[in-house]
């Protein structure tokens, strides 16, 4: 199943030269951007191993792609996202969130239904990859 | 980088009609219209420019180019414009899209190289990061390289430095600039940074003359101006200041410029009563030889 999160996760993965251009973007808007990665993608896992510290100051993508293919590299089948960071007085949050690598396979959420008081139900999720396998050797094929 | 057309290449082109379109005419013509002097420099950089163009053309008839390499290193005596020029240069390089930016990032050794282990490497790439698409411009390069003490930090910087220089060509352009003789002595010890730059540029001083038109020129640029006797004071000052030591052409001209300022001021205050924009702008011979150069006891 694959996991939508973020800005453009309902179209086909990005492009490299699409992500830059994304990227251009934000940087424009003066945004700073910054790399995240996890292999837990439960959509209420707001806390993502930080690739590196959030860029700030850039000019061009370029120095964005350069941490991403590091961070591809180092983290291959995990899920990367780029957030883009509005410092902006009022908004001080991040503007724009979009994923940019996932594992080549996505066994997806298992729903569990718990029987309470009465004949009650309680609804979670859990994730095939994360119940299957340690951090670090979820997504492992 | 623009993207090689995909039309069929035409059979010829203009090249002057490409020259205009590209816009650097502007910036080649501020480059002699704002700088006084600088002859070989400015040459140089035109020389650099028409390269860059017919480059460009040959790529769009589609003969094979090798993307050129762009690193350049500027020597020469502190204050002969080779901050300025760079700026230039970089209008230059974005206007023919050698650049996708064209911004200057200005660092030295401090903002290169860390105090400890393991400091230096993201310190530098931080720096590359937020020069990417643009000029790093790096003063007085060789203190990057201290052969005197081998667990320097500077050498990891040097190696971060080139591989960029390499690997990411069509990204970034790097400038070195310092002293001549010091920057030869910088690249004797690195030979790899010596073969990666394609452009070596070389500021000459400037002459007395030059330096006099230079510091109107600044005047003007604050709406001061110098009466007569003053203009010719400043002829006879700089002749003066520049046998003393760390003389450093215009900067020093400015620096001059800026005490001459302060003691206008200051006449102006003690004199009272009221001013005039001309008595507001203009600068005086006793303003100019208020100087401890002109003291007939300062030897030194």
């Amino acid at each position: 199943m694959r996991i939508t999160q973020g800005c453009f996760s309902f179209l086909p993965d990005l492009t490299d030269t699409q992500i830059a251009a994304q990227i251009n973007y934000c940087l424009d808007q003066n945004w700073a951007v910054a790399l995240e990665f996890t292999d837990d993608p439960h959509p209420r896992n707001t806390y993502w191993n930080m690739w590196g510290l959030p860029m700030f100051d850039l000019r061009d993508p370029a120095g964005v792609m350069g941490e991403l293919k590091a961070c591809r590299e180092a983290n291959p089948e995990t899920y990367i996202r780029i957030n883009a960071f509005d410092s902006t007085k009022g908004w001080e949050t991040v503007r724009m969130s979009f994923i940019v690598q996932r594992p080549t396979a996505e066994p997806g959420f298992r729903l569990t239904r718990q029987e309470t008081k009465g004949r009650s139900l309680r609804y979670t999720m859990e994730s095939y990859a994360v119940g299957r396998n340690p951090e670090g050797a979820r997504y492992a094929s | 980088m623009n993207a090689p057309e995909k039309a069929p290449a035409p059979a010829s082109i203009d090249l002057g009609a490409e020259f205009r379109d590209a816009g650097i005419g502007e910036v080649l013509e501020s480059l002699d219209r704002d700088l006084v002097g600088l002859a070989p420099v400015k040459r140089r950089v035109r020389e650099i420019a028409a390269l860059l163009l017919v480059d460009r053309v040959r790529q769009r008839l589609g003969l094979a180019t090798e993307h050129p390499s762009l690193h350049m290193s500027f020597t020469g005596n502190p204050g002969t414009g080779k901050t300025t020029v760079a700026m230039r240069m970089a209008e230059i390089l974005h206007r023919l899209g050698y650049c996708r930016r064209g911004h200057v990032v200005a660092v030295t050794r401090d903002d290169l190289v860390g105090q400890y282990i393991g400091h230096t490497a993201p310190k530098t790439k931080d720096v590359l990061k937020r020069a990417m698409g643009g000029v790093l411009f790096i003063d007085e390069a060789y203190y990057l390289y201290r052969p005197e003490n081998e667990k320097d930090y500077g050498q990891e910087a040097i190696e971060i430095l080139l591989q960029v220089m390499e690997n990411q060509r069509d990204d970034l352009v790097v400038i070195l600039a310092g002293y001549a003789e010091r920057m030869e002595r910088f690249f004797e010890s690195n030979p790899g940074m010596k073969s990666r730059i394609a452009h070596h540029v070389d500021f000459p001083d400037y002459s007395n003359d030059e330096l006099g038109e230079i510091a109107q020129r600044m005047l003007a640029g604050w709406n001061y101006r110098f009466d007569d006797a003053a203009r010719r004071a400043f002829d006879e000052y700089i002749v003066l200041r520049r046998r003393h030591p760390h003389f450093a052409n215009a900067r020093s001209v400015r620096n001059a410029l800026d005490r001459m300022r302060l003691r206008q001021a200051l006449r102006l205050f003690e004199a009272g009563g009221l001013v005039d924009a001309d008595s507001l702008t203009t600068i005086t011979e006793a303003d100019v030889r208020a100087s401890r150069h002109f003291l007939p006891t300062d030897t030194a």
